[in-house]
Protein backbone atom coordinates (compact mmCIF):
# COMPACT_ATOMS: atom_id res chain seq x y z
CA UNK A 1 0.00 0.00 0.00
CA UNK A 2 1.06 3.56 -0.96
CA UNK A 3 0.00 6.76 0.23
CA UNK A 4 -1.34 9.24 -2.31
CA UNK A 5 -2.53 12.87 -1.07
CA UNK A 6 -4.35 15.02 -4.03
CA UNK A 7 -6.89 17.73 -4.69
CA UNK A 8 -9.91 17.02 -6.24
CA UNK A 9 -12.26 20.41 -7.16
CA UNK A 10 -10.83 21.73 -4.74
CA UNK A 11 -10.71 19.79 -2.04
CA UNK A 12 -7.70 17.79 -0.38
CA UNK A 13 -8.11 13.94 -0.31
CA UNK A 14 -5.51 11.48 1.65
CA UNK A 15 -5.64 7.36 0.69
CA UNK A 16 -3.71 4.05 1.14
CA UNK A 17 -4.05 2.86 -2.23
CA UNK A 18 -2.23 0.16 -4.16
CA UNK A 19 0.11 1.33 -7.14
CA UNK A 20 -2.01 -0.89 -9.55
CA UNK A 21 -5.54 1.81 -8.57
CA UNK A 22 -6.49 3.23 -11.73
CA UNK A 23 -7.25 7.15 -11.28
CA UNK A 24 -10.40 5.95 -12.82
CA UNK A 25 -11.38 3.47 -10.13
CA UNK A 26 -9.43 5.78 -7.47
CA UNK A 27 -12.09 8.54 -8.53
CA UNK A 28 -15.00 6.38 -8.50
CA UNK A 29 -14.19 4.13 -5.87
CA UNK A 30 -12.14 5.77 -2.84
CA UNK A 31 -13.69 9.80 -3.54
CA UNK A 32 -17.39 8.10 -4.38
CA UNK A 33 -17.26 10.63 -7.11
CA UNK A 34 -19.20 8.62 -9.72
CA UNK A 35 -19.36 10.83 -12.54
CA UNK A 36 -16.35 10.11 -13.81
CA UNK A 37 -17.53 7.10 -15.85
CA UNK A 38 -15.41 4.18 -17.15
CA UNK A 39 -16.39 3.05 -21.00
CA UNK A 40 -13.27 0.77 -22.58
CA UNK A 41 -10.17 1.16 -19.89
CA UNK A 42 -8.07 1.20 -22.80
CA UNK A 43 -8.11 5.14 -23.58
CA UNK A 44 -10.50 4.36 -26.44
CA UNK A 45 -14.00 5.93 -25.56
CA UNK A 46 -13.07 9.26 -23.41
CA UNK A 47 -15.82 8.53 -20.96
CA UNK A 48 -13.32 8.74 -17.89
CA UNK A 49 -11.89 12.17 -18.74
CA UNK A 50 -10.64 14.73 -16.21
CA UNK A 51 -8.69 17.57 -15.93
CA UNK A 52 -5.54 16.73 -14.33
CA UNK A 53 -3.01 20.13 -13.60
CA UNK A 54 -5.87 21.60 -16.37
CA UNK A 55 -4.76 19.23 -18.96
CA UNK A 56 -7.52 17.01 -20.03
CA UNK A 57 -6.17 13.43 -19.99
CA UNK A 58 -7.51 9.66 -19.71
CA UNK A 59 -7.98 8.59 -15.88
CA UNK A 60 -7.92 5.05 -17.10
CA UNK A 61 -4.28 5.06 -18.23
CA UNK A 62 -3.01 6.74 -15.07
CA UNK A 63 -2.26 4.72 -12.08
CA UNK A 64 -3.84 6.60 -8.81
CA UNK A 65 -0.28 7.13 -7.16
CA UNK A 66 0.66 8.98 -9.90
CA UNK A 67 -0.65 11.69 -9.24
CA UNK A 68 0.36 12.55 -6.07
CA UNK A 69 0.33 16.50 -5.28
CA UNK A 70 -1.57 17.05 -8.00
CA UNK A 71 -4.75 19.48 -8.99
CA UNK A 72 -7.72 16.93 -10.33
CA UNK A 73 -11.13 18.09 -11.98
CA UNK A 74 -14.08 15.93 -12.20
CA UNK A 75 -17.39 16.90 -13.76
CA UNK A 76 -18.40 17.37 -10.07
CA UNK A 77 -16.39 20.29 -10.04
CA UNK A 78 -17.68 22.33 -12.78
CA UNK A 79 -21.31 23.64 -11.16
CA UNK A 80 -21.11 26.53 -9.36
CA UNK A 81 -23.43 24.86 -6.53
CA UNK A 82 -26.35 22.28 -6.98
CA UNK A 83 -28.90 24.70 -8.35
CA UNK A 84 -26.74 26.33 -11.12
CA UNK A 85 -25.14 24.77 -14.35
CA UNK A 86 -21.79 25.37 -15.70
CA UNK A 87 -22.53 27.39 -18.91
CA UNK A 88 -21.05 24.56 -20.87
CA UNK A 89 -23.40 22.07 -18.84
CA UNK A 90 -26.17 24.81 -19.63
CA UNK A 91 -24.89 25.01 -23.23
CA UNK A 92 -25.44 20.89 -23.37
CA UNK A 93 -28.89 20.73 -21.74
CA UNK A 94 -30.40 23.35 -24.01
CA UNK A 95 -29.06 21.91 -27.33
CA UNK A 96 -29.83 18.26 -26.16
CA UNK A 97 -26.26 17.74 -25.94
CA UNK A 98 -26.82 14.44 -24.47
CA UNK A 99 -29.34 11.75 -23.94
CA UNK A 100 -28.19 8.81 -21.73
CA UNK A 101 -25.57 11.11 -20.56
CA UNK A 102 -22.86 8.03 -20.21
CA UNK A 103 -20.31 10.05 -22.29
CA UNK A 104 -21.14 13.20 -20.99
CA UNK A 105 -18.34 13.55 -18.46
CA UNK A 106 -16.35 13.21 -20.70
CA UNK A 107 -17.04 15.10 -23.22
CA UNK A 108 -17.37 18.18 -20.85
CA UNK A 109 -14.15 17.73 -19.37
CA UNK A 110 -12.53 17.70 -23.00
CA UNK A 111 -14.32 20.59 -23.86
CA UNK A 112 -13.40 23.03 -20.85
CA UNK A 113 -9.10 23.47 -21.60
CA UNK A 114 -10.82 23.60 -25.18
CA UNK A 115 -12.41 26.14 -25.10
CA UNK A 116 -10.29 28.07 -23.17
CA UNK A 117 -7.88 27.84 -25.85
CA UNK A 118 -10.08 28.10 -28.75
CA UNK A 119 -12.73 30.93 -27.75
CA UNK A 120 -14.20 31.19 -31.29
CA UNK A 121 -14.29 27.23 -32.45
CA UNK A 122 -15.41 26.22 -35.71
CA UNK A 123 -17.02 23.28 -36.89
CA UNK A 124 -13.96 21.30 -38.34
CA UNK A 125 -12.02 22.19 -34.86
CA UNK A 126 -15.07 21.57 -32.53
CA UNK A 127 -15.60 17.55 -34.30
CA UNK A 128 -11.41 17.33 -34.04
CA UNK A 129 -11.49 18.30 -30.51
CA UNK A 130 -14.23 15.47 -29.60
CA UNK A 131 -12.93 12.58 -31.83
CA UNK A 132 -11.53 11.66 -28.92
CA UNK A 133 -14.95 10.83 -27.37
CA UNK A 134 -17.77 8.19 -28.31
CA UNK A 135 -21.16 8.92 -27.78
CA UNK A 136 -23.61 6.37 -28.41
CA UNK A 137 -26.59 8.12 -28.59
CA UNK A 138 -26.93 11.67 -29.80
CA UNK A 139 -24.95 11.52 -33.45
CA UNK A 140 -22.75 14.16 -32.26
CA UNK A 141 -24.91 16.95 -34.15
CA UNK A 142 -26.09 18.27 -30.96
CA UNK A 143 -22.88 18.52 -29.28
CA UNK A 144 -21.40 20.48 -32.15
CA UNK A 145 -24.35 22.53 -31.55
CA UNK A 146 -24.24 22.53 -27.61
CA UNK A 147 -20.17 23.55 -28.00
CA UNK A 148 -21.23 26.79 -30.46
CA UNK A 149 -23.90 27.74 -27.92
CA UNK A 150 -21.38 27.68 -25.20
CA UNK A 151 -18.58 29.91 -27.00
CA UNK A 152 -20.82 32.10 -28.05
CA UNK A 153 -22.08 32.72 -24.24
CA UNK A 154 -18.98 33.09 -23.18
CA UNK A 155 -17.48 35.56 -25.88
CA UNK A 156 -20.43 38.08 -25.08
CA UNK A 157 -20.25 37.85 -21.65
CA UNK A 158 -16.29 38.83 -22.02
CA UNK A 159 -17.12 41.56 -24.43
CA UNK B 1 -9.37 -5.48 -16.91
CA UNK B 2 -7.39 -4.70 -13.94
CA UNK B 3 -3.50 -4.48 -14.31
CA UNK B 4 -1.83 -6.98 -11.78
CA UNK B 5 0.22 -6.28 -8.87
CA UNK B 6 3.45 -4.38 -9.68
CA UNK B 7 5.88 -2.55 -7.17
CA UNK B 8 6.00 1.09 -7.89
CA UNK B 9 9.16 3.34 -8.05
CA UNK B 10 9.10 7.09 -9.03
CA UNK B 11 12.99 7.85 -9.68
CA UNK B 12 13.41 11.91 -9.64
CA UNK B 13 16.68 11.57 -11.59
CA UNK B 14 17.57 9.88 -14.29
CA UNK B 15 20.85 8.13 -12.52
CA UNK B 16 18.12 7.20 -10.23
CA UNK B 17 15.85 5.76 -12.72
CA UNK B 18 18.86 3.93 -14.43
CA UNK B 19 19.72 2.52 -11.42
CA UNK B 20 16.53 1.02 -11.10
CA UNK B 21 16.45 -0.35 -14.56
CA UNK B 22 19.81 -1.85 -14.07
CA UNK B 23 18.31 -3.44 -10.54
CA UNK B 24 15.60 -5.11 -12.10
CA UNK B 25 16.16 -5.65 -16.00
CA UNK B 26 13.79 -7.63 -17.16
CA UNK B 27 11.28 -7.82 -14.45
CA UNK B 28 10.68 -4.00 -15.03
CA UNK B 29 8.65 -1.89 -17.25
CA UNK B 30 9.25 2.20 -17.88
CA UNK B 31 6.10 4.08 -17.73
CA UNK B 32 6.31 7.24 -19.82
CA UNK B 33 3.37 8.60 -20.82
CA UNK B 34 1.27 5.28 -20.58
CA UNK B 35 -0.79 5.39 -23.29
CA UNK B 36 0.48 2.14 -24.78
CA UNK B 37 1.73 0.61 -21.81
CA UNK B 38 -1.56 1.16 -19.35
CA UNK B 39 -3.79 -0.26 -21.68
CA UNK B 40 -1.37 -3.35 -22.56
CA UNK B 41 -1.49 -3.91 -18.70
CA UNK B 42 -5.11 -3.22 -18.03
CA UNK B 43 -5.60 -6.44 -20.57
CA UNK B 44 -3.07 -7.97 -18.65
CA UNK B 45 -0.71 -8.64 -21.98
CA UNK B 46 1.98 -7.16 -19.68
CA UNK B 47 2.59 -7.96 -16.38
CA UNK B 48 5.64 -6.23 -15.07
CA UNK B 49 6.44 -7.12 -11.51
CA UNK B 50 8.25 -3.58 -11.01
CA UNK B 51 6.76 -0.18 -12.66
CA UNK B 52 9.74 2.68 -12.93
CA UNK B 53 7.37 5.57 -13.60
CA UNK B 54 9.92 8.23 -15.34
CA UNK B 55 7.18 11.21 -15.16
CA UNK B 56 9.13 12.82 -12.16
CA UNK B 57 12.42 12.81 -14.51
CA UNK B 58 11.96 16.10 -15.46
CA UNK B 59 15.50 16.09 -17.01
CA UNK B 60 14.56 14.36 -19.83
CA UNK B 61 11.31 16.67 -20.76
CA UNK B 62 13.37 19.83 -23.23
CA UNK B 63 13.17 20.91 -26.59
CA UNK B 64 16.25 22.03 -27.45
CA UNK B 65 18.29 24.10 -31.20
CA UNK B 66 21.60 22.55 -31.87
CA UNK B 67 24.39 24.45 -33.04
CA UNK B 68 24.01 22.49 -36.78
CA UNK B 69 20.07 24.41 -36.61
CA UNK B 70 18.38 20.99 -36.08
CA UNK B 71 16.60 19.85 -33.06
CA UNK B 72 17.13 17.35 -29.90
CA UNK B 73 14.40 16.48 -28.05
CA UNK B 74 14.24 15.01 -24.67
CA UNK B 75 12.61 11.33 -24.21
CA UNK B 76 9.69 12.29 -21.81
CA UNK B 77 8.42 15.47 -23.75
CA UNK B 78 4.78 15.24 -24.05
CA UNK B 79 3.83 14.68 -27.70
CA UNK B 80 1.32 17.96 -26.75
CA UNK B 81 4.08 19.71 -26.30
CA UNK B 82 6.25 18.72 -29.31
CA UNK B 83 2.75 19.72 -31.51
CA UNK B 84 2.77 23.06 -29.63
CA UNK B 85 5.91 24.17 -29.60
CA UNK B 86 6.99 27.06 -31.77
CA UNK B 87 10.38 25.95 -32.39
CA UNK B 88 9.83 22.33 -33.65
CA UNK B 89 7.76 24.10 -36.41
CA UNK B 90 10.43 26.33 -37.30
CA UNK B 91 13.26 24.05 -37.29
CA UNK B 92 10.97 20.63 -38.03
CA UNK B 93 7.94 21.71 -39.78
CA UNK B 94 7.67 17.66 -40.80
CA UNK B 95 7.70 16.85 -37.24
CA UNK B 96 4.72 19.87 -36.21
CA UNK B 97 2.78 18.73 -38.73
CA UNK B 98 2.56 15.09 -38.30
CA UNK B 99 1.70 15.58 -34.18
CA UNK B 100 -2.01 16.23 -34.45
CA UNK B 101 -2.61 13.34 -36.94
CA UNK B 102 -1.61 10.97 -33.11
CA UNK B 103 -4.12 9.90 -31.35
CA UNK B 104 -6.15 12.55 -30.16
CA UNK B 105 -5.89 15.36 -28.11
CA UNK B 106 -6.01 13.60 -24.54
CA UNK B 107 -3.87 11.13 -25.28
CA UNK B 108 -0.67 13.55 -26.79
CA UNK B 109 -1.34 15.53 -23.59
CA UNK B 110 0.05 12.71 -21.74
CA UNK B 111 2.04 10.78 -24.43
CA UNK B 112 5.75 11.40 -24.75
CA UNK B 113 7.59 10.84 -27.98
CA UNK B 114 10.13 8.48 -26.48
CA UNK B 115 7.49 6.28 -25.48
CA UNK B 116 5.99 6.22 -29.10
CA UNK B 117 9.27 5.72 -30.82
CA UNK B 118 10.03 2.28 -27.92
CA UNK B 119 6.63 1.43 -28.22
CA UNK B 120 7.41 1.19 -32.70
CA UNK B 121 3.72 0.40 -33.58
CA UNK B 122 4.03 -0.42 -37.12
CA UNK B 123 1.01 2.37 -37.67
CA UNK B 124 2.43 5.13 -35.24
CA UNK B 125 3.68 8.42 -37.10
CA UNK B 126 6.68 9.04 -35.13
CA UNK B 127 9.08 6.16 -36.36
CA UNK B 128 8.43 7.13 -39.53
CA UNK B 129 8.95 10.73 -39.37
CA UNK B 130 12.07 9.90 -37.30
CA UNK B 131 13.26 7.51 -40.07
CA UNK B 132 12.39 9.91 -42.70
CA UNK B 133 14.41 12.69 -41.12
CA UNK B 134 17.29 10.80 -40.12
CA UNK B 135 16.94 10.82 -36.92
CA UNK B 136 19.94 9.90 -34.19
CA UNK B 137 18.43 8.08 -31.29
CA UNK B 138 20.64 8.45 -27.72
CA UNK B 139 19.90 5.01 -25.45
CA UNK B 140 21.55 5.21 -22.00
CA UNK B 141 22.02 2.50 -19.18
CA UNK B 142 23.91 3.07 -15.71
CA UNK B 143 27.32 1.75 -17.73
CA UNK B 144 27.17 3.93 -20.81
CA UNK B 145 25.46 5.60 -23.82
CA UNK B 146 25.03 4.92 -27.70
CA UNK B 147 23.94 6.81 -30.33
CA UNK B 148 21.84 4.86 -33.16
CA UNK B 149 20.42 5.98 -36.16
CA UNK B 150 16.71 5.74 -36.71
CA UNK B 151 16.87 2.98 -39.60
CA UNK B 152 18.97 0.72 -36.95
CA UNK B 153 16.88 1.87 -33.73
CA UNK B 154 13.33 0.06 -35.49
CA UNK B 155 14.33 -3.69 -35.81
CA UNK B 156 11.27 -5.64 -36.20
CA UNK B 157 7.59 -5.72 -35.08
CA UNK B 158 7.34 -3.91 -32.14
CA UNK B 159 10.86 -4.53 -31.36
CA UNK B 160 13.52 -1.93 -31.15
CA UNK B 161 17.34 -1.86 -30.09
CA UNK B 162 16.80 -0.73 -26.53
CA UNK B 163 17.95 -3.97 -23.94
CA UNK B 164 16.79 -4.12 -20.59
CA UNK B 165 18.37 -2.16 -17.79
CA UNK B 166 18.33 0.30 -21.21
CA UNK B 167 16.29 3.82 -21.56
CA UNK B 168 15.66 6.11 -24.69
CA UNK B 169 17.18 9.09 -23.87
CA UNK B 170 17.13 11.81 -26.62
CA UNK B 171 16.02 11.70 -30.28
CA UNK B 172 18.36 14.07 -32.34
CA UNK B 173 16.92 15.46 -36.02
CA UNK B 174 19.40 16.89 -38.16
CA UNK B 175 18.73 19.74 -40.04
CA UNK B 176 18.11 19.13 -43.79
CA UNK B 177 19.40 21.82 -46.40
CA UNK B 178 17.22 24.85 -46.39
CA UNK B 179 15.54 24.13 -49.75
CA UNK B 180 13.92 21.07 -48.62
CA UNK B 181 10.05 20.72 -49.06
CA UNK B 182 8.04 18.03 -46.51
CA UNK B 183 4.53 16.64 -46.65
CA UNK B 184 3.38 13.37 -44.21
CA UNK B 185 -0.35 12.19 -45.52
CA UNK B 186 -2.28 9.45 -43.97
CA UNK B 187 -5.43 7.52 -44.40
CA UNK B 188 -7.47 6.49 -41.16
CA UNK B 189 -11.08 5.36 -41.03
CA UNK B 190 -12.03 8.27 -38.03
CA UNK B 191 -9.76 11.27 -37.12
CA UNK B 192 -6.86 10.07 -34.43
CA UNK B 193 -7.21 6.49 -35.22
CA UNK B 194 -3.99 4.63 -35.96
CA UNK B 195 -3.80 4.96 -39.67
CA UNK B 196 -4.43 2.37 -42.67
CA UNK B 197 -1.37 3.41 -44.65
CA UNK B 198 0.61 6.72 -44.30
CA UNK B 199 3.90 8.20 -46.30
CA UNK B 200 6.16 10.94 -45.27
CA UNK B 201 8.33 12.76 -48.15
CA UNK B 202 11.27 15.27 -48.52
CA UNK B 203 12.50 16.66 -51.53
CA UNK B 204 15.21 18.88 -51.58
CA UNK B 205 15.49 20.76 -54.57
CA UNK B 206 19.15 22.20 -56.37
CA UNK B 207 19.35 26.15 -57.73
CA UNK B 208 18.51 24.83 -61.24
CA UNK B 209 15.09 22.91 -59.80
CA UNK B 210 16.16 19.40 -60.27
CA UNK B 211 16.04 16.81 -57.02
CA UNK B 212 19.05 16.72 -55.14
CA UNK B 213 17.84 14.51 -52.54
CA UNK B 214 14.53 12.73 -52.00
CA UNK B 215 13.15 10.20 -49.25
CA UNK B 216 9.86 8.61 -49.44
CA UNK B 217 8.84 6.84 -45.76
CA UNK B 218 5.59 4.68 -45.42
CA UNK B 219 3.45 3.58 -42.40
CA UNK B 220 1.78 0.69 -41.54
CA UNK B 221 3.12 -1.62 -44.75
CA UNK B 222 5.34 -3.40 -42.90
CA UNK B 223 6.80 -4.44 -39.56
CA UNK B 224 8.42 -1.06 -39.36
CA UNK B 225 8.82 2.07 -41.35
CA UNK B 226 9.44 1.15 -44.60
CA UNK B 227 12.04 3.23 -46.48
CA UNK B 228 11.45 3.61 -50.22
CA UNK B 229 15.05 3.78 -51.01
CA UNK B 230 15.07 2.50 -54.68
CA UNK B 231 12.37 4.57 -55.62
CA UNK B 232 13.66 8.16 -53.56
CA UNK B 233 17.01 7.46 -56.11
CA UNK B 234 14.78 7.10 -58.87
CA UNK B 235 14.26 10.64 -58.52
CA UNK B 236 17.65 12.17 -57.35
CA UNK B 237 19.32 15.07 -60.26
CA UNK B 238 15.85 14.50 -62.46
CA UNK B 239 12.80 16.98 -63.24
CA UNK B 240 9.76 15.55 -60.62
CA UNK B 241 7.48 15.24 -63.77
CA UNK B 242 4.54 13.41 -63.17
CA UNK B 243 5.47 10.19 -65.22
CA UNK B 244 8.85 10.32 -63.29
CA UNK B 245 6.73 10.07 -60.22
CA UNK B 246 4.73 7.42 -61.23
CA UNK B 247 7.20 5.13 -62.19
CA UNK B 248 9.01 5.64 -58.82
CA UNK B 249 6.26 4.87 -56.88
CA UNK B 250 5.07 1.58 -58.88
CA UNK B 251 8.62 0.45 -57.62
CA UNK B 252 7.55 1.55 -54.49
CA UNK B 253 4.23 0.27 -53.62
CA UNK B 254 5.26 -3.05 -55.46
CA UNK B 255 8.80 -3.62 -54.34
CA UNK B 256 9.53 -1.77 -51.64
CA UNK B 257 6.87 -2.06 -49.22
CA UNK B 258 5.57 -5.36 -47.26
CA UNK B 259 1.87 -5.08 -46.53
CA UNK B 260 0.04 -7.67 -44.64
CA UNK B 261 -4.14 -8.37 -45.46
CA UNK B 262 -6.10 -7.48 -42.39
CA UNK B 263 -9.08 -7.04 -41.42
CA UNK B 264 -8.95 -3.29 -42.99
CA UNK B 265 -7.13 -3.44 -45.54
CA UNK B 266 -6.58 -6.19 -48.60
CA UNK B 267 -2.79 -6.55 -49.66
CA UNK B 268 -4.05 -4.73 -53.13
CA UNK B 269 -5.72 -1.56 -51.30
CA UNK B 270 -2.83 -1.15 -49.38
CA UNK B 271 0.08 -0.75 -52.38
CA UNK B 272 -2.90 1.48 -54.06
CA UNK B 273 -2.85 3.71 -50.98
CA UNK B 274 1.00 3.62 -50.72
CA UNK B 275 1.13 4.75 -54.14
CA UNK B 276 -1.72 7.67 -53.79
CA UNK B 277 -0.40 8.96 -50.77
CA UNK B 278 3.28 8.75 -52.22
CA UNK B 279 2.32 10.84 -55.52
CA UNK B 280 0.44 13.31 -53.40
CA UNK B 281 3.51 13.28 -50.62
CA UNK B 282 6.08 13.95 -53.07
CA UNK B 283 4.24 16.49 -55.39
CA UNK B 284 3.38 18.40 -52.12
CA UNK B 285 7.31 18.55 -51.47
CA UNK B 286 8.54 19.29 -54.21
CA UNK B 287 5.44 22.60 -54.46
CA UNK B 288 7.02 23.35 -51.08
CA UNK B 289 10.47 23.23 -52.24
CA UNK B 290 10.01 25.22 -55.16
CA UNK B 291 8.21 28.16 -52.77
CA UNK B 292 11.57 27.73 -50.54
CA UNK B 293 13.95 28.19 -54.13
CA UNK B 294 11.83 31.15 -55.54
CA UNK B 295 11.76 32.74 -52.53
CA UNK B 296 8.52 33.08 -51.38
C1 LIG C 1 -6.94 5.63 -28.13
C2 LIG C 1 -5.49 5.71 -28.54
C3 LIG C 1 -5.17 6.05 -29.85
C4 LIG C 1 -3.84 6.13 -30.24
N1 LIG C 1 -3.58 6.49 -31.54
C5 LIG C 1 -2.29 6.62 -31.93
C6 LIG C 1 -1.96 7.02 -33.26
O1 LIG C 1 -2.84 7.31 -34.09
N2 LIG C 1 -0.65 7.10 -33.59
C7 LIG C 1 0.35 6.80 -32.70
O2 LIG C 1 1.52 6.90 -33.06
N3 LIG C 1 0.07 6.43 -31.45
C8 LIG C 1 -1.21 6.33 -31.04
N4 LIG C 1 -1.48 5.96 -29.75
C9 LIG C 1 -0.35 5.61 -28.85
C10 LIG C 1 0.24 6.84 -28.17
O3 LIG C 1 0.89 7.68 -29.10
C11 LIG C 1 1.22 6.47 -27.06
O4 LIG C 1 1.43 7.66 -26.34
C12 LIG C 1 2.57 5.96 -27.50
O5 LIG C 1 2.47 4.84 -28.33
C13 LIG C 1 3.40 5.52 -26.29
O6 LIG C 1 3.94 6.62 -25.64
P1 LIG C 1 3.82 6.75 -24.07
O7 LIG C 1 4.68 7.90 -23.70
O8 LIG C 1 2.41 6.80 -23.69
O9 LIG C 1 4.57 5.43 -23.60
P2 LIG C 1 4.17 4.25 -22.59
O10 LIG C 1 2.83 3.73 -22.93
O11 LIG C 1 4.42 4.70 -21.20
O12 LIG C 1 5.31 3.21 -22.97
C14 LIG C 1 5.29 2.47 -24.17
C15 LIG C 1 6.45 1.47 -24.18
O13 LIG C 1 7.70 2.14 -24.31
C16 LIG C 1 8.54 1.88 -23.18
N5 LIG C 1 9.21 3.16 -22.91
C17 LIG C 1 8.61 4.37 -22.74
N6 LIG C 1 9.52 5.35 -22.63
C18 LIG C 1 10.74 4.74 -22.70
C19 LIG C 1 12.09 5.24 -22.67
N7 LIG C 1 12.36 6.54 -22.55
N8 LIG C 1 13.09 4.34 -22.80
C20 LIG C 1 12.83 3.02 -22.96
N9 LIG C 1 11.58 2.51 -23.00
C21 LIG C 1 10.54 3.35 -22.87
C22 LIG C 1 7.62 1.41 -22.08
O14 LIG C 1 8.29 0.58 -21.18
C23 LIG C 1 6.56 0.66 -22.87
O15 LIG C 1 7.02 -0.61 -23.21
C24 LIG C 1 -2.80 5.87 -29.31
C25 LIG C 1 -3.11 5.52 -28.00
C26 LIG C 1 -4.44 5.44 -27.61
C27 LIG C 1 -4.76 5.06 -26.20
S1 LIG D 1 -12.62 4.35 -19.93
FE1 LIG D 1 -10.90 5.62 -20.21
S2 LIG D 1 -10.99 6.03 -22.30
FE2 LIG D 1 -12.58 4.59 -22.09
S1 LIG E 1 -25.40 10.56 -24.69
FE1 LIG E 1 -25.40 8.42 -24.61
S2 LIG E 1 -23.37 7.97 -25.12
FE2 LIG E 1 -23.44 10.07 -25.48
Amino acid sequence: MQSVTVTVNGQQYQRQIEPRLLLSDFIRHELRLTGTHVGCEHGVCGACTILLDGNAVRSCLLFAVQVEGCEITTVEGLAPDPEVLHPLQQAFWEAHGLQCGFCTAGILMTLIPFLEENPNPDEPQIRAAISGNLCRCTGYQHIVDAVKIAAEKTRAEHA
Amino acid sequence: MKPAPFSYFAPESLNAALELAAEHGYDAKLLAGGQSLVPAMNFRLVQPTVLIDLNQVDELAYVRETEQRGLRIGAMTRQRSVECDPLVAEVCPLLAEVMPHIAHPQIRNRGTIGGSLVHSDPAAELPVVAVALDATLTVRSNSGQRRVPALDFFQSLFTVDVAAGEMLVEVEFPPWSARTGYAFQEVARRHGDYALVGAAALVTLGEDGLCERARLVFLNVGDVPMEARHAAGMLRGQRLTEELIEEALNVAAEEEIDPVADIHATVAYQRHLARVLGRRCLQEAEARAQQIVEGR
